[in-house]
């Protein structure tokens, strides 16, 4: 049958125009580029008008393959592979060519760009002629759903989907959920107490009938894909019985081993050798800390284990492999602090009185080590002066280029706890004040107005070198103030950094077991950073909270909700469409020389030992292609991604290159 | 050779390298136009004949771009493209291409900046090697013919089980 190609080259406005002559591009590939039959140019062709244009086209023509110059396929390859289906045409026919992201955003010489067009166009053209109809493969959707982090988005999440009747498996690393907003004390701009707005969402989790809690887990392994993905997770050994123990907590009273608690009270606390991180953790079982257990150190002692009512103590415990199946992943795996000692001169570590954002949230807070008394690290002045550098690490090429976006409001909110608290002044170092969500701006008014002393510029250093006699046993914050203009030197009694919001030390790691990458700063990547911030590249698994990039809790909540939603609607639709791009061997040529055994890491290839020959498993091939590579027979053929295919663009894309000893084939007009 | 423009195809990952490219467009980096993109699943469907046939097609230089080593997205492929990559430099050497001519590039999807710096690298060594002219230009040089013949002799000695 004879190829009648259709070519449809796109403006995007003046973003491909801008830098690429269109037009010529749509003229020349209707001149000079074989089985062209219609080549047109569009000003959007992602418009329902380009859309219908090329719909009208297919069936008046009735072009065997399409071709579409334009942005990304990872934009708009769906759009316009829908676009031939309602047209009739094999959604496969149809290419797209990427003539925006790869052509004229990325050059500026119209004359050069303009040839980069027309090769990749006539490549994508060579290519649809030896595209064949596919068929996607349908794959029934698990209903339940693994999420991986207990902290606000990743318990949104959970609800939303297990009040909507689904199963949930949330997975946290700590013993017990909650995640960094148990922690702190008050919420901006609201000034309502975090663990009272948070405790019920947790205990709400933790009674839920549709929810399984893995707490003190970790995800250890991925495997499958969207519909049907296979998890195992390592369920730390507590050396606490969760089916036995009541959480009655007497084990913790009695336990005789004081410990610091670098976690949960960041350093400002102390906890148990068995403990639970908080009062109203979720769940109330305890976990041992072996470290630190006289028990497991010396051998000795056994007293939790001697009190417990419920002999729910058990030092035998292993850790526990568990498997589990779903059909969707969020990852809502949060942040971690900065550390604060990698900015020297801010003291942090070296000066007592020096503290990160989050050992003063616990200073505040009611629950905290000091029942919220604001004292300095003697554990009982109260500081007549304290300093508060906003930036700390952030917006700093030196730590990390971004913004955390937080940080200014909660350090608005904590300079109010400061004032409402304690009788100090208050000086507040700030690059910019960044207060843009509602009712921010009207928060910081306020604290303008109850007087703290903002002090606009990067602070330089603090330190305890005297000079002047009021600055004596002070610290001593060294800054420009740049609406002043002036060098300025403030004594304090007291510091707190405002530390930035950083990616999980792990988080590369833990992304990379489900397919999932990380940007430069290392925050998850979306699959579009405007229209797609909840769904990944990889199917089946979405991100919500601050392992998306930094935000505040309303983000990170209706983040959570909309991954959920995006779950609950794959739920609903009970299946999902896979691209049938997988490799398939010609058992006639085979050799069963086994080469392609090895070469997938998906054990997709199976080897019949009787007919000596190897064989595709179709549902577990993911379509790399490197088996076809790899084949020293030439028989395995990777669907859509075939030589053939791939040659056809070489020859495509380098129309202008054939040696001049060869015949320029695509030079013949139509 | 002054205006030399070489044409360069660049084989690339569809998980990080393209990506790499699209993120580069979105961030309106610049760099030369003479990469020509061809999109591949992984770098690891990437079959030496493809960078034969597009050196034989008249292509100056070819890129091979994926994700970085231990991040690839179907595991370990682009270890498997880092093997065959030093073969095929192998023969390439012994067929009298120039080593510059073809590169294996790593960059992630956040990485667009890099990928732009690799084809700025790239395109500036093989303007500096100048044209290929192959196989056109290599039919006329006989020492060559011989190179690949012994391409075959070096593979039997290399194949060889010592008694």
């Amino acid at each position: 049958m004879a190829e009648k190609i259709g070519i449809y080259v796109c403006h995007c406005g003046s973003n491909i125009a801008g830098t690429v002559d269109v037009e010529e591009v749509a003229r020349w590939a209707g001149v000079n580029v074989k089985d062209v039959v219609i080549s047109k140019d569009y000003k959007f062709m992602c418009s329902s008008l380009g859309q219908q244009m090329i719909e009208d086209d297919i069936k008046k023509e009735g072009l065997t393959g399409v071709v579409v110059g334009a942005c990304s396929p990872h934009l708009h390859e769906k759009t316009f592979r829908a676009t031939c289906s309602r047209a009739g045409l094999n959604p496969f026919l149809c290419q797209m060519t990427n003539l925006r992201e790869h052509v004229s955003w990325v050059n500026s010489d119209k004359e050069a760009g303009t040839v980069k067009a027309k090769s990749l166009i006539s490549a994508a053209a060579e290519r649809v002629k030896h595209q064949a109809p596919l068929e996607p493969m349908r794959v029934k959707v698990n209903p339940a759903t693994l999420v991986v982090g207990g902290g606000i988005a990743g318990l949104q999440a959970t609800l939303e989907l297990a009040d909507a009747g689904y199963h949930v498996y949330l997975v946290e690393r700590e013993p017990s959920i909650g995640g960094h907003m148990a922690q702190f004390d008050k919420t901006f701009p609201t000034l309502d107490c975090s663990a009272c707005i948070l405790t019920p969402k947790m205990s709400e989790v933790g009674q839920h009938e549709n929810v399984t809690m893995l707490t003190y887990s970790e995800l250890e392994e991925v495997s499958g894909s969207v519909g049907n993905f296979k998890v195992k997770i390592r369920k730390k050994a507590r050396y606490v019985n969760y089916d036995k123990c009541t959480g009655c907590g007497i084990c913790v009273e009695k336990c005789p081993r004081k410990v610091i608690d670098d976690v949960f009270e960041v350093g400002m606390g102390h906890r148990k050798a068995i403990y639970t991180p908080f009062p109203q953790a979720v769940p109330r079982v305890p976990v041992i800390d072996t470290a630190n257990c006289t028990y497991f150190t010396k051998g000795k002692c056994q007293v939790c284990s001697k009190i417990c009512p419920t002999a729910a103590i058990d030092y035998e415990q292993q850790d526990e492999i568990v498997e589990l199946e779903v059909g969707n992943i969020i990852m809502a795996t949060g942040w971690k602090l900065f550390d604060c000692k990698k900015i020297p001169q801010y003291g942090y570590g070296r000066l007592a009185n020096v503290y990160t954002n989050m050992e003063f949230e616990r200073l505040c807070n009611a629950a905290g080590p000091t029942n919220g008394k604001i004292v300095l690290r003697d554990g009982k002045t109260e500081p007549k002066s304290v300093a508060i550098i906003h930036c700390v690490g952030s917006r700093d090429v030196k730590t990390n280029p971004y913004c955390s976006s937080v940080c200014c409001m909660a350090a608005l909110k904590l300079e109010h706890l400061i004032l409402e608290k304690t009788k100090a002044e208050v000086y507040a170092f700030y690059i910019d004040m960044r207060t843009p969500m509602k009712e921010y701006e009207e928060f910081y008014q306020r604290l303008l107005e109850e007087g703290v002393h903002f002090v606009r510029g990067k602070v330089a250093e603090v330190t305890d070198a005297a000079r002047m006699p009021d600055e004596q046993g002070k610290l001593i914050v060294q800054v420009e103030d740049t609406l002043v203009g002036k060098q300025r030197r403030i004594p304090v009694d007291m510091v707190v950094l405002m530390g930035a919001i950083e990616p999980q030390a792990d988080a590369k790691e833990i992304g990379l077991k489900c397919g999932i990458s990380c940007s430069m700063a290392g925050w998850y990547t979306e699959r579009h950073p405007k229209l797609d911030p909840v769904a990944t590249m990889t199917d089946g698994v979405f991100v919500a909270g601050v392992c998306q990039g930094p935000k505040d809790i309303p983000a990170s909540v209706a983040q959570g909700a909309a991954a959920a939603a995006r779950v609950q609607g794959m739920i609903t639709k009970g299946e999902v469409l896979i691209e049938p791009i997988v490799a398939s061997i010609n058992e006639e040529g085979c050799s069963g020389c086994r080469i392609c055994n090895t070469m997938c890491p998906y054990n997709a290839i199976e080897f019949d030992e009787e007919k000596n020959v190897s064989r595709v498993i179709t549902a577990l091939c993911k379509g790399c292609g490197t088996c076809v590579a790899a084949c020293p027979a030439g028989v395995i053929t990777g669907a859509h991604f075939n030589n053939e295919q791939i040659f056809a663009e070489i020859e495509g894309i380098l129309w202008d290159a054939k040696p001049q000893t060869e015949k320029k084939e695509l030079q013949t007009a139509k | 050779m002054e205006n030399f423009e070489p044409k360069i195809v660049g084989f690339l990952c569809n998980w990080c390298s393209y990506r790499a490219a699209d993120l580069a467009g979105s961030a309106r980096i610049k760099y030369p136009p003479n990469v020509r993109i061809i999109r591949v699943m992984c770098s690891g469907r990437v079959d030496p004949t493809f960078v034969f046939k597009a050196l034989a097609d008249g292509a100056d230089g070819v890129m091979i771009a994926g994700c970085h080593p231990g991040e690839c997205h179907y595991i370990e492929q682009n270890y498997k493209a880092m093997r065959r990559f030093s073969m095929l430099k192998h023969t390439l050497d012994a067929m009298g291409v120039e080593s510059d001519r073809v590169q294996l590039v790593w960059a992630s999807a956040a990485e667009g900046q890099r990928l732009a710096e690799a084809i700025e690298k790239l395109v500036s060594d093989v303007k500096r090697l100048g044209p290929l002219k192959w196989p056109a230009n290599w039919q006329e040089d006989e020492s060559r013919l011989e190179a690949l013949e012994n391409i075959v002799k070096e593979h039997a000695e290399a194949m060889e089980v010592p008694q």
